[in-house]
């Protein structure tokens, strides 16, 4: 099959599902990331292979309960038919199809879908450029709104995220309290925001607008309002909001952070000028508080107190941050 | 000084927990105090005390107590299912900036609540009583192993419900979701009352339901009647069995996990706090290894429900009992390697992801041949359609679309958009209800007349079955749409208004659901009315195959005069085939245990031990926990524990069982 011509039967197949439900937008059949899109497009094909299943089964029930219905003496009645050799192979095998080609589907897809994953393209049709620079924001779960820090701009944002569109984002997630799952819907899928630890996810915006984003996971009494606007932009567009922050003037040092980590509900949208660069990854350790011991601290001391291990490398220790234990 | 004292009497407890400045507390209050007072009023009046607790409350009957446990999972239903409409109320007219009539903090218990009852003492007491009611019938057993055991455990579940009932009008419930996740369930971010209600009353209940697995998996093991076979149980003791087993393996974890939160609550122990070392992630992995297995708690006994009423209805012999055998146990051992598919949004690795997916997936391989197992009994057969059979239709094609998200969702990149959403909460209610509450209600319907020896009334059960059909797809298929469109769970209030109009859809069915239940609870009501007219005198009113129905309706106290030998799967109707007759004399004395109050009293002390360790009121706490011990130690003590039933008494039942029987 030739792309355009996959692609329109896609189309088509997509049209097919969402026509009853045109009405409403549903953003996770529709969304402006590639990654949401790769999403949405293995939900379609998990759909209808499962459907040839599913289908069948429904039918088949439904045909068997009208035809041998009590009243139906023409039905043919066999009180003792009870195996079938032939049929027993049919009940397990047609099922394990299904679910080896579903399987093959899912370790595939779960590996090039990895939020931690790098992304290797911009979209279907746009393969990333070699000198591409990815944004990185580092995310941070309040009770009960989201703080968004630009490092490499130096910037930072409370319930307002923007990106330009076709760039790469790195986004590095943690929380300051409970958990929280963030979540673009129209971006890419959701991954928890974890006190203590740091989660990961990349993610691509290709078309520009203005999306919502919130927390997946209930957090407690102001968890409905912990919403915020993802603005995709244009390069032009995404300077002219980096232009706008910086000139709000506000600075983001650890006093300012310890006023806004106090719960609050339906918090307005700041813009930071300047951040401490070294707040995120207090955050993550959580010793934001002065005098507080820093986790990595303590747990360097634990681990000289009990076994005298020698201390593991830089990079493997951060390799080890990284991903929270399962 | 006097603050000193009464916190050293009453604890944390004040008068400000009582939460007489919540109107809509204090309404349900006063409903429930009114209702309760004509209960009792009426149970005085008509001198049923003295009744009940020696017929009912103290039974070890495993018959008996089968029933208590499902009235009791009715009168639970009533409330998780009172907190339901309220959730759908209040979701479907909170937009524009209206608040609803919940604010959060209300609205956080609500759906805390309406889980947690639903799950442990709707779903969990329902099948509980199923089985112990059915298998010992099943197998031609005359009670189960252990009968003191099985009363204690039933009274052990209730305490656990009246707990969790008590923070309706005393405090109040978890904040927390279902599950209580910390660090939202530490003490740093609840502090309240709520979280300690949780623990407790799933702490005391949980021992119930430990102690309940033990017991069926020793009378399915050690008391089979002679020539019953593992391989020629009926199917709906096999699924017996392997949950109980996933009962037996998996509680332990609910209370170490829960033991361990309660010593972060309590103590100031870091296991699962954000600070001083503490893991969240640590008890959201073993509260899944619990939780997953729960679900095929739930599920597998009403797999077998489902078993025995196809084939019963049908006329026929199940198709592939072997494989449906086989199916059962891969489905136990499975569902213990898939717990991680509740997280994988939790950051795990791509390839810890795809393991769990993909196991998850497996599942789906012995349910789908259970599913065509379903299937090929009803080809060729000759269909009844009596309300048993309707459920069981409606379960075959609900629960496919169930399993087919259920599927979808252990795609691991589907779930990042799709884990929490409204579509989750469509999924599992489509598998729950289109599994579980529909097993159930064929399972009542079907074994009704053995237990009370009348039919239900089939008008009010098919108007049940309808209404509660039409009803679900009307509540959560917006729901499915809902989550499509990236909407979150747990959510009180909404901005987006385009999605009302779902969650007015949804609201609309909820009423066809309440409209299912009143159906329900008249159709008992009807049946009980007209039970003459239903009344079933041969014991065997659906020309049944097993051998419960081989004895009269409801059975005598003994169930079997003569302890049967096996030699079919479908040994009832076996022996119809070849026929058998009835023994008429030769009958000996029948070994049986006494009635003993020491369960319920056990229950009661442990809702005064769950009520005093919530307020943090030790003294009573330290009197209550030595009670228990106490008691326990005492009952062992009883030696007056069991009693024969003379032959003439066994001759003089069987006789009149014999008038009742159409002459051969």
């Amino acid at each position: 099959m030739r792309p355009e011509t996959k692609m329109l039967s896609r189309a088509g197949l997509i049209a097919a599902l969402a026509l009853p439900l045109a009405s409403c937008n549903m953003v996770v059949m529709s969304p402006s990331g590639d990654i949401a899109t790769q999403q949405r497009d293995l939900i379609v094909i998990s759909t209808i292979l499962m459907l040839l299943i599913v289908v069948p089964v429904i039918f088949l029930t439904l045909l068997f309960a009208w035809r041998y219905r009590q009243t139906n003496k023409t039905a043919k009645y066999d009180p003792e038919w009870h195996h079938s050799t032939r049929l027993e192979v049919v009940i397990w095998s047609a099922p394990l199809a299904i679910i080896i080609a579903l399987g093959s589907i899912t370790w595939i897809s779960t590996h090039t879908l990895d939020p931690y994953r790098p992304l290797d393209r911009i979209s279907a049709e746009q393969p990333l450029a070699a000198d591409h620079k990815p944004l990185t924001v580092e995310v941070v779960a309040l009770d009960w709104k989201w703080l968004f820090i630009y490092p490499e701009l130096g910037i930072a944002s409370v319930n307002e995220l923007a990106a330009p569109v076709d760039t790469p984002i790195r986004f590095k997630i943690t929380s300051a309290s409970v958990m929280n799952s963030f979540y673009i819907p129209a971006l890419a899928g959701q991954i928890y925001a974890m006190a203590g630890m740091e989660t990961k996810l990349h993610a691509v915006i290709n078309k520009p607008g203005e999306y919502e984003g919130f927390s997946a996971n209930y957090s407690g009494a102001g968890f409905s309002h912990m919403r915020f606007k993802f603005h995709g932009l244009d390069q032009a567009g995404f300077d002219k909001w980096v232009a706008d922050v910086k000139g709000s003037g506000q600075a983001l040092d650890k006093a300012t952070y310890m006023q806004l980590e106090k719960p609050s509900i339906k918090e307005p949208v700041h813009h930071y000028a300047t951040t401490d660069s070294s707040l995120y990854s207090a955050i993550v350790d959580m010793c934001v508080e002065p005098g507080k011991m820093c986790m990595s601290e303590m747990m360097a001391m634990d681990k000289g107190l009990i076994c005298r291990i020698p201390e593991p490398t830089t990079a493997a220790r951060e390799e080890k941050a990284i991903r929270p234990a399962t | 000084m006097t603050a000193d004292w009464t916190s050293l009497l009453f604890g944390k407890l004040t008068l400000e927990a009582i939460p007489y400045h919540e109107p809509i507390l204090v309404v349900t209050f006063i409903g429930v105090a009114i209702g309760g007072l004509a209960v009792l009023g009426a149970l005085t009046y008509f001198r049923l005390w003295g009744y009940l607790w020696k017929e009912w409350f103290t039974s070890i009957d495993h018959k008996k107590i089968g029933i208590m446990y499902i009235v009791f999972a009715i009168i639970m239903l009533l409330r998780g299912f009172a907190d339901a409409l309220m959730m759908r109320f209040q979701q479907a007219i909170a937009f524009n900036g209206h608040e609803g009539y919940f604010p959060p903090h209300h609205y956080d218990q609500i759906f805390t609540a309406h889980g947690v009852i639903m799950i442990f003492f709707v779903a969990m007491p329902f099948v509980t009583g199923l089985m112990n009611f059915v298998v010992p019938l099943q197998i031609g057993a005359r009670d189960v192993s252990f009968p003191f055991l099985n009363n204690f455990s039933f009274w052990m579940t209730v305490a656990g419900g009246i707990i969790v009932m008590i923070s309706l009008f005393v405090g109040e419930f978890a904040k927390t979701g279902w599950l209580a996740y910390p660090p939202l369930s530490d003490i740093a971010y609840s502090p309240d009352v709520g979280v300690d209600y949780y623990i407790w009353g799933l702490q005391v209940a949980g021992i119930g339901t430990l102690l309940s697995g033990v017991n069926l998996i020793a009378t399915i093991l050690k008391m089979r009647a002679p020539g019953m076979s593992m391989m020629k149980m009926p199917v709906f003791t096999w699924t017996a069995f392997c949950t109980n087993i996933l009962i037996v393996a998996s509680f332990p974890v609910l209370t170490a996990v829960l033991a361990l939160l309660t010593l972060d609550r309590y103590v100031g122990t870091h296991f699962f706090t954000n600070t001083d070392g503490g893991s969240a992630m640590l008890y959201v992995n073993l509260i899944w290894i619990w939780g997953h297995p729960e679900v095929y708690i739930l599920v597998l006994p009403v797999f077998g429900v489902f078993s025995e009423v196809v084939s019963t209805f049908s006329a026929k012999r199940l198709f592939g009992y072997t494989s449906m055998v086989y199916a059962t146990c891969v489905i136990t051992i499975l569902s213990y390697i898939v717990w991680l598919h509740h997280f994988f949004t939790m950051g795990s690795g791509a390839s810890v992801n795809s393991f769990f997916g993909i196991t998850t997936m497996i599942i789906s391989i012995p349910t789908g041949a259970k599913m065509f197992n379903w299937l090929f009994t009803m080809y060729h057969g000759r269909i009844r359609y009596e309300v048993s059979m309707l459920w069981t239709i409606g379960f075959m094609v609900t629960f496919v679309i169930g399993g087919m998200t259920g599927v979808l969702l252990a795609v691991p990149p589907a779930d990042f958009v799709l884990h929490n959403s409204l579509f989750l909460i469509a999924h599992f209610h489509n598998v729950i209800i289109g599994g579980v509450v529909f097993g159930v209600f064929a399972g009542i319907n079907f074994w009704f007349p053995k237990a009370f020896g009348f039919r239900l009334n089939a008008f009010w059960g098919k108007m049940s079955f309808w209404f509660w059909l039409i009803g679900f797809y009307f509540a959560f298929m917006p729901l499915y749409v809902l989550g499509l469109m990236g909407v979150t769970r747990r959510m009180s209030q909404f901005e987006d208004p385009s999605l009302q109009i779902w969650f007015i859809i949804a609201a609309f069915g909820a009423f066809l659901i309440l409209l299912g239940i009143g159906s329900f609870i008249i159709q008992i009501g009807y049946s009980i009315w007209k039970r003459d007219e239903l009344r079933d005198e041969t014991g065997d009113p659906w020309n049944g195959r097993t051998l419960e129905w081989s004895t009269s309706s409801p059975p005598p106290a003994y169930n079997f005069a003569f302890t049967p030998v096996v030699h079919e799967v479908d040994q009832w109707w076996f022996m119809k085939s070849n026929g058998y007759r009835r023994p008429l004399s030769g009958f000996i004395p029948i070994h049986m245990p006494k009635n003993t109050g020491t369960g319920a009293i056990l229950g009661a002390l442990s809702v005064v031990f769950g009520f005093a360790m919530v307020w943090h009121i030790w003294w009573l706490a330290i009197v209550s926990f030595v009670a228990i011990i106490a008691t326990t130690i005492h009952h062992t003590f009883n030696y007056n524990r069991d009693f024969y039933i003379p032959a003439d008494e066994v001759a003089a039942v069987e006789a009149r069982r014999t008038q009742m029987l159409p002459a051969e």
